[in-house]
């Protein structure tokens, strides 16, 4: 644990290109203590990049990150971040149990691969602080799209982390799962954790949300207090697709800035 | 059970059981990480280590061991590096691994393609003193990995990309995991034959997980099946004048087509439970609500 306003997450004029196209063209972020920061902006607009970027999955050309004040090629303590990657699916292509699934998120906190009984408990309470405790035992592959977010989520949380970073967590959940997440998230950030969440929009996690950084063609073009949203925008269930004909033919409006 | 007094079924039992347990223990990872096909490909490969074993005079066996691990490597390096093509990499490694291995074995003094048959389809009763050895010693190594290891290989096999950010070594376990495969390949190779050995490493974990709801019970329950067929397979070759490998194959074909009929009534009733512990989950009939619940809400 950090004083508050110490920076979890630090990049610096990251730039990272997939194949020959530029998709991050000089991103800073910084990610204090105990902040909840939303990483916004339209499809291709290198949100989810960024982020793989920080946990190491994309390489970077240029710039330098840094995660609890350590640079990330020498950051070991992995245990202190939890990840959601963007799925729509917890499974594999071999059945697996909840508790299967979500024990792996242990693994950072275990040594060799032994759980012991501490672990196993903290398996149990990241499956309880997602409400799918009842459905431990159950196959991953028998269940709805909002239980495989709040599987993959207790996943991350399983580790106790200080630090999580997800992608994208509510795609494909309906409204009542969005609402058992955002509960979720309210919990572990009164506890002191700090988040970084890429959305698409911001929906039932607004009122949590502290800042908000939009990308716009691998550029930050906005960083401060999240953009409150208007007019049909507003409305609860809408899903901001828009059918633009061409997007070069007019600026790419994300329906969070406009 | 007389057949247990010849030294030959004594030495294809204790290689066909071995085969049982490990191809199961490996092949779960790869149909795990949807890479079903890779033991076929390693196969193909090692025929190339079986002609060179003939043409150099080595021990056919280690030689398509240490081929077959360059070759799992290799196909491990083409998926970190391997651009837009890499299935045609992959193509182009199988089918050089099978033209090598014919080219090879026909180059040597003392081989012919009679000789590759034996390794193509396997040989059970011509497994000798030093194979058992070799058998013993890799099918300790893949039991020792799969088995050791199994939290570790399962998560990177489940979700790669969350095993790194769990600080998880995934590029030395992905290394490990095909050359484990390989080992277990040449384990296989003298039982089911290079062609056939894919078969036991995917058939039983698919036949398994029909009835399993936990990686553990697959696990289980494919090794158990494993070893049955491998068995079941090598006395049926003793009783009646069939080729073991092929007849190992077919009973594990025959035990996936059983255990699938037999799960659909397993399913229905595990249903059946669930509806009666969650009556609210599942309701017989539709109802339309009274109320509008949040997840009502449709956006337009």
């Amino acid at each position: 644990m950090g004083a508050t306003g110490e920076p979890v997450i630090s990049m610096r004029g990251i730039r990272a290109e997939l194949g020959s196209r530029p998709v991050l063209r000089g991103i800073d972020l910084t990610v204090r203590h105990g902040e909840v920061v939303a990483l916004l902006g339209a499809n291709g607009s290198g949100k989810s990049t960024a982020v793989r970027s920080v946990i190491g999955q994309v390489p970077v050309s240029a710039g330098q990150i840094e995660l609890f004040g350590t640079p990330r090629h020498r950051f070991r303590d992995w245990a202190r971040v939890g990840y959601v990657p963007q799925r729509t699916t917890a499974a594999g292509g071999v059945p697996a149990t909840v508790t299967e699934v979500v024990s792996s998120g242990r693994l950072s906190r275990a040594r060799f691969g032994m759980l012991r009984k501490a672990d196993h408990a903290a398996v149990r309470r990241a499956l309880e602080v997602v409400g799918m405790a009842d459905r431990a035992k159950d196959s991953v592959n028998a269940l709805s799209g909002g239980q495989h977010q709040r599987v993959l989520i207790a996943r991350a949380l399983a580790s106790e982390p200080d630090l999580l970073i997800m992608d994208e967590p509510m795609a494909g959940v309906d409204l009542a799962s969005q609402e058992v997440l955002a509960g979720t998230l309210r919990d572990q950030v009164a506890s002191g954790t700090t988040v970084l969440l890429v959305l698409h929009e911001l929906g039932p996690l607004e009122p949590l949300i502290d800042r908000a950084v939009v990308l716009r063609d691998g550029c930050v073009t906005h960083d401060g207090p999240p953009p409150k949203a208007v007019g049909q925008h507003a409305l609860p269930g809408h899903d901001h697709v828009h059918p633009h004909a061409a997007h070069d033919a007019e600026p790419i409006r994300t329906g969070l800035l406009s | 059970m007389d057949f247990l007094d010849y030294a030959f079924m004594q030495r294809a039992l204790l290689a066909a059981v071995l085969v049982g347990i490990t191809a199961p223990a490996i092949g779960i990872y790869l149909v795990q990480r949807r890479q079903a096909l890779m033991g076929d490909g390693i196969g193909h490969v090692a025929m190339t280590g079986v002609g060179l074993g003939f043409l150099l005079s080595w021990s056919p066996v280690w030689m398509a061991t240490i081929v077959s691990i360059l070759g799992a490597v290799l196909m491990e390096l083409i998926r970190w590096f391997g651009r837009t093509r890499g299935d045609i990499a992959l193509a182009m490694l199988f089918y050089g691994g099978m033209a090598g291995g014919v080219m090879f074995i026909n180059l040597a003094p003392t081989g012919s393609n009679a000789n590759l048959t034996s390794y193509l389809f396997g040989s059970l009763s011509t497994v000798s003193e030093s194979d058992v050895t070799a058998i013993c010693v890799l099918a300790a190594f893949v039991v020792l990995v799969t088995l050791g290891l199994r939290r570790q290989l399962f998560a990177v096999s489940q979700d790669e990309e969350f095993a790194r950010v769990t600080g998880l070594p995934v590029r030395a376990l992905n290394l490990l995991t095909a050359i484990t495969a390989a080992v277990t390949v040449t384990v296989a190779m003298r039982v089911v034959g290079l062609l056939l050995v894919s078969a036991l490493m995917v058939v039983p974990v698919a036949a398994a997980q029909q009835l399993t709801r936990s990686f553990a019970a697959t696990f289980a329950v494919a090794v158990a099946i494993g070893v049955a067929v491998t068995l079941g397979g090598t006395i049926t070759s003793y009783y009646q004048d069939v080729p073991p490998g092929a007849t190992i194959v077919l009973l594990t074909i025959g035990a996936f087509v059983v255990l699938t009929a037999l799960a659909a009534p397993l399913a229905r009733r595990r249903a059946r439970a669930l509806a009666t512990a969650h009556p609210a989950g599942d309701p017989a009939e539709c109802a339309i609500p009274a109320t509008r619940a949040a997840g009502d809400e449709v956006g337009v």
